[in-house]
C-alpha cells in the first residue's frame, strides 16, 4: 500500500530580520497508491520543503501528513527518497550503496547482496557492481541512488528533481527506464520538479505549486496513454494547456 | 596527483644530482676552505663516523629508544585528540564548550611545557612521549573536527532515509568514513610536528638512549661529525615515516576520492 494523505500542511522560516517567511499555506491533497503524481513549480515555491515534510527530515509547522494510516513522524524506511544531489556514500562499492538500507536491519551479507544485486540489474548497472560513486556518471549515480531507495521496498517513493542536474539526453533516457521501474515494482511515487516536460512525459497527475506562499494553483490529470510521445500532437496539446495555465494563474504577480 | 611518465623519471635524476652536487661543494667547503672538522665537519668524516657508530652498536638503541618515546607521544594525541575532535565536530553545544579551552591552550610551544613534563613524570619516556603528544594532538583534533564538521548533509539525510538514524550509526557508517581522508591528513601532519619534538623532549636527559639525547651528548663532547649523523637519521627516519603514510593513504583513499576535489 502506499496512500498519501496530506491535510491543511504549513510551514514557516523565520528570517534573519526577525520576520515570517510562510513557505506552505493550508496545503491539502492525496496520492493514490501506486500512483506517479508529479509536483511542478517554479524555485522557491515550496517543493522541496514540502517533499522533506513528507520524508520526515522536518516537522511541519502545523497540518499532518498520512501514509496508510499512520502519521509521518519522523525518517522511516516505508519511504525512499532519490535526492537532486549525489548522495551516493563515496566511500562504498555501488553494491554496498544499494545494501545500505539492509545492512542497517541487520540482513545477513550474502542475503543483502543478492536482494542488492536484483534492484542493481533493475537500473540495468550489473557491470559496475564494484565500482566507487566517483568512477560513475552522473545518470549512473541517480540510477544507483534510486536502486538503493527501491531495496528496503518502501510503500513511497520520494524523488526531488533527481535528474535535474543531467544533461537533456540522459535525462530523457532515465525518464523511460524510470517509468519502466515504475511498472515493475507498482510503488506511489511523488517526483518534483520544474520542467513541464518532465511533468506531462511521466505523470498520472500533476499538482502545480504556485510560490510565496507555496499552495496548491492547479491539479491536473494526465490521461495520455503510456509510452507516451514527447513529439505527438497529443503531447504538445497538453503541454501547451499546462503552460497556459500556469502563466495565468500559477505565476508570481 | 602522481603523474608517471618518462619525464617524471628523468627528473628524479636531477634529485639525485642536486644532492650529489651539494655533497661535493659541502666537501669542497670543509676541506679546502673551512678546514676545521668542529665548525664543519666534511662528508667523509660523518661517514666515517656512522661507521664507528655502527661497530659500536648503540644506533639501534638509540632509534628503538627515539621511537619508543615517539610512539607514546603519538598514541596518545590519537587516543586523545580523535575523540575530542569528533565530539566537537558532531556536537555543537560541545564544540563551544571545549573550542574556547583548546584555542588557548593551543598556541603555547610544546617546549613551554618541559618543566611540567618533568615534574609530573620524572625523568622518564613519559615525560618525552609527553612533550611529543603536546605537539601531536592539536593538528589530530582540529584536522578530525573539520572532517566530522564537513560531512556533507545530504549524506547523513540519505543515510536516516534508509533506517540509520542513531547518533550512533550515523557517526558510525557515515560521519567516520566521510571525515577519515581529513582525519588522516591531521595524522600526517601530526607524525611530522610530533618527529619535530622529539629532539627536544630528549634534551634533558629522559634516557641514556635515544636520537636527540645523543645528538645533544655527541655535541657536549665537541664530536660535530657523530652530531651530524644524528641529523641525517633523525630526517631519514622522519622521512620514511611521510612516505610510508603516503603511500598507504594514497592506495586506501584513492580508490574512492579520485576525481573529487579533496
Amino acid at each position: 500500500m502506499g496512500n498519501l494523505e496530506i491535510r491543511d500542511l504549513n510551514q514557516s522560516f523565520v528570517r534573519d530580520d526577525g520576520s515570517r517567511l510562510v513557505v506552505l499555506e493550508h496545503l491539502t491533497f492525496d496520492v493514490k497508491d501506486k500512483e506517479f503524481v508529479c509536483i511542478l513549480g517554479s524555485s522557491g515555491c515550496g517543493k522541496t520543503t514540502l517533499l522533506r515534510l513528507i520524508a520526515g527530515l522536518d516537522a511541519a509547522e502545523a497540518g499532518s501528513i498520512i501514509l496508510d494510516g499512520e502519521e509521518i513522524k519522523g525518517a522511516s524506511p516505508k519511504v525512499g527518497m532519490v535526492f537532486q544531489e549525489y548522495s551516493l556514500f563515496p566511500w562504498r562499492t555501488v553494491i554496498d550503496n544499494i545494501a545500505f538500507g539492509l545492512e542497517m536491519k541487520g540482513i545477513r551479507k550474502d542475503e543483502r547482496y543478492q536482494i542488492a544485486g536484483q534492484y542493481l540489474d533493475l537500473v540495468n548497472l550489473s557491470q559496475f557492481r564494484d565500482s566507487y560513486p566517483s568512477e560513475l556518471s552522473g545518470g549512473m549515480r541517480q540510477r544507483v541512488a534510486v536502486a538503493r531507495a527501491l531495496a528496503l521496498d518502501p510503500v513511497l517513493l520520494l524523488m526531488d528533481e533527481p535528474f535535474g542536474a543531467l544533461d537533456a539526453q540522459t535525462r530523457n533516457m532515465l525518464q523511460t527506464e524510470l517509468l519502466a521501474i515504475w511498472e515493475k515494482t507498482k510503488k506511489t511515487i511523488v517526483f518534483i520538479t520544474h520542467s513541464v516536460d518532465e511533468a506531462v512525459f511521466m505523470a498520472d497527475r500533476i499538482i502545480v505549486l504556485s510560490p510565496r506562499p507555496g499552495t496548491i494553483c492547479t491539479i491536473l490529470p494526465i490521461d495520455l496513454p503510456r509510452p507516451r510521445e514527447r513529439t505527438s500532437v497529443e503531447f504538445a496539446l497538453i503541454r501547451r494547456k499546462v503552460l497556459d495555465l500556469i502563466s495565468q494563474k500559477c505565476s508570481i504577480q | 596527483m602522481r603523474r608517471h611518465n618518462q619525464t617524471n623519471d628523468k627528473n628524479r635524476w636531477l634529485g639525485v644530482l642536486a644532492i650529489l652536487i651539494a655533497l661535493a661543494f659541502w666537501q669542497f667547503v670543509a676541506v679546502v676552505i673551512i678546514r676545521y672538522p668542529f665548525i664543519l665537519p666534511a662528508p667523509t668524516d660523518v661517514l666515517a663516523a656512522f661507521v664507528s657508530l655502527v661497530q659500536k652498536g648503540t644506533l639501534l638503541l638509540d632509534v628503538q629508544a627515539s621511537l619508543v618515546h615517539f610512539a607514546i607521544g603519538l598514541g596518545m594525541a590519537l587516543l586523545v585528540g580523535i575523540p575530542f575532535g569528533m565530539v566537537m565536530g558532531w556536537n555543537r553545544r560541545l564544540d563551544a564548550f571545549l573550542d574556547p579551552l583548546i584555542e588557548i591552550l593551543r598556541p603555547i610551544p610544546p617546549l613551554a611545557w618541559i618543566p611540567f613534563a618533568i615534574i609530573w613524570f620524572g625523568l622518564t619516556a613519559s615525560a618525552a612521549g609527553f612533550i611529543i603528544f603536546i605537539g601531536a594532538v592539536f593538528p589530530v583534533i582540529i584536522n578530525t573536527y573539520s572532517g566530522f564538521r564537513g560531512v556533507p548533509r545530504v549524506l547523513v539525510e540519505a543515510a536516516k532515509m534508509l533506517g540509520c538514524t542513531r547518533s550512533r550509526d550515523l557517526i558510525r557508517y557515515i560521519a567516520l568514513p566521510a571525515a577519515l581522508p581529513s582525519v588522516a591528513a591531521g595524522i600526517r601532519i601530526a607524525t611530522g610536528v610530533g618527529w619535530m619534538c622529539l629532539v627536544a623532549a630528549e634534551l634533558f636527559g629522559v634516557s641514556n638512549y635515544g636520537l636527540g639525547q645523543k645528538l645533544w651528548w655527541f655535541y657536549n663532547l665537541h664530536q660535530m661529525d657523530s652530531v651530524v649523523v644524528y641529523m641525517i637519521i633523525l630526517g631519514l627516519i622522519g622521512l620514511a615515516f611521510d612516505m610510508v603514510f603516503r603511500y598507504y593513504l594514497d592506495r586506501y583513499f584513492l580508490k574512492w576520492r579520485t576525481g573529487e576535489v579533496a
